[in-house]
């Protein structure tokens, strides 16, 4: 007898920036990455879309100081953990413009 | 075989290209490109033709725009344009020069890079930042960036850099190590007796004589000077200017004695054209003489300054000149500097100008 397997934990959904439709137009508006912090995000998304590190981060590192991630909501950080499922923002903050 | 003349623009909302016949007298506008970015630099490889932009944007930060279709299309890169963790982040990209397929690289704060890949990746020339004189760097106005970039045209090792507010410096060893080489020109704003330091003069624009890899020409904060030694020494050549300061110098494609600058009336006055009457001046001497050219100009009410990046010639006989005003008019003369008819009005802040001949 075997227990049964953990469950897979659910993605989460990443919603892109607008502007990306052009800086990376192989790029969808939405993605669902399974990965457990907002650094993760960042890694995959530049994985599956090279380049995307860069506009989003500076060599700090950290969040360019203009871009907002949110997750559930909440203004995250690179460290922020990603609840299972977490519903992820990624926009163009109003002071940059 | 026909020959076709590009102006490439740089502005604070995009790049743009401006396309006319070899005659240099109707042209067309289209842009903006790079997603309407501020864009510092923008350059072509007369051989290939290829456009390159550097600039950043609030957002998204630095990188090197590139268009191999005259503008067309683009892609960006900035993968390894980034100082190390803990430095301050690159937050735009200031000059551009191509040698010999490689691609360099100015940014700010102030640093040099090289790409040679066609501007895909880049690698830090640390060399410079190295330099004992970087703690004393100062930003000026326009931030502490790497504004000009002079390339030695045979010696793929040497390279000059105009630095805001650091000075000039050379490198004969291909980056690795820098010299200041700021003797004989001034800096009005240290305490009296200390005004002709080793480094920290505030360069405005640097450039190099053509045929003449040792002369070199710079407008300075601080005055106007040549040198012919690789800028080991400078001379002042101020005399006859209306103002000893000015943004952009331009030289001739050929002649090494002629070049073209516009001075303003002072880095307190407002930083327009004096008395509101705009005018390139012109010397054929190596700077001994000056001439003031207006003949289709504003003379009157033209509270406009010029950029440093934004004085330009092309390569044609006779010479074009070109420059963008930071009020967003674009002024050609087809015959060296003598007659001028604006031919863009509107535009974004004009923060560079640069020209591409091309066979049609």
């Amino acid at each position: 007898m075997t227990n049964a397997a953990s469950p897979v934990p659910a993605p989460v959904l990443v919603r892109l920036p607008v502007l990306f439709t052009s800086l990376f137009p192989t790029a969808e508006r939405t993605v669902k990455l399974s990965v457990g912090t907002v650094q993760e995000m960042i890694d995959a998304l530049d994985a599956r879309w090279p380049g995307m590190r860069d506009r989003l981060c500076d060599s700090t590192p950290a969040i360019r100081r203009h871009i907002n991630v949110f997750v559930e909501g909440k203004r995250a950080s690179l460290d922020a953990r990603l609840p299972p499922g977490a519903d992820v923002f990624i926009l163009t903050a109003i002071s940059g413009g | 075989m026909s020959k076709k003349v590009c102006i490439l623009l740089g502005t604070k909302k995009g790049a743009f290209v401006l396309e006319s016949a070899f005659d240099r007298q109707s042209w067309r506008l289209r842009g903006p490109y790079c997603e309407t970015w501020p864009m510092n630099h923008v350059i072509a490889d007369p051989a290939t033709g290829t456009i390159y932009a550097g600039g950043g944007n609030e957002w998204f930060g630095p990188a090197v725009w590139k268009s191999t279709d005259l503008g067309a299309s683009w892609t960006h890169s900035s993968e390894g344009l980034a100082y190390g963790p803990g430095e301050q982040p690159i937050k735009a990209v200031w000059s551009l020069a191509r040698r010999n397929g490689s691609l360099y690289a100015g940014v700010e704060p102030a640093g040099l890079f090289v790409s040679e890949d066609e501007g895909r990746t880049w690698t830090h020339l640390s060399g410079l930042r190295e330099h004992p004189s970087r703690p004393d760097w100062n930003p000026g106005g326009g931030g502490l960036i790497l504004h000009s970039l002079v390339l030695h045209p045979r010696d793929d090792n040497q390279i000059w850099v105009g630095i805001s507010a650091a000075g000039v410096f050379h490198t004969a060893d291909g980056g690795a190590t820098w010299e200041a080489r700021n003797r004989g020109t001034r800096a009005d704003f240290l305490p009296e007796g200390q005004n002709y330091p080793e480094h920290g003069q505030c360069v405005h624009c640097l450039v190099m004589a053509p045929g003449m890899p040792n002369r070199l020409y710079q407008q300075n904060h601080c005055g106007m000077y040549r040198s012919d030694d690789g800028g080991r020494n400078w001379i002042s050549v101020e005399a006859g200017l209306p103002s000893s300061f000015g943004f952009p110098a331009a030289v001739h494609p050929r002649d090494p004695n002629t070049l073209f600058l516009v001075p303003l009336n002072g880095d307190t006055a407002g930083r327009f054209v004096p008395d509101a009457r705009a005018a390139v001046w012109r010397t054929r001497d190596g700077g001994r003489t000056w001439s003031d050219q207006r003949e289709g100009l504003p003379q009157e009410n033209a509270f406009f300054g010029v950029l440093r990046q934004a004085l330009a010639t092309d390569s044609l006989d006779p010479a074009g000149v070109y420059f963008g005003t930071g009020s967003g008019s674009l002024y050609v003369s087809a015959d060296e500097g003598d007659s001028w008819a604006c031919i863009a009005q509107h535009l974004p802040v004009i923060s560079s100008v640069e020209t591409l001949v091309i066979e049609a």
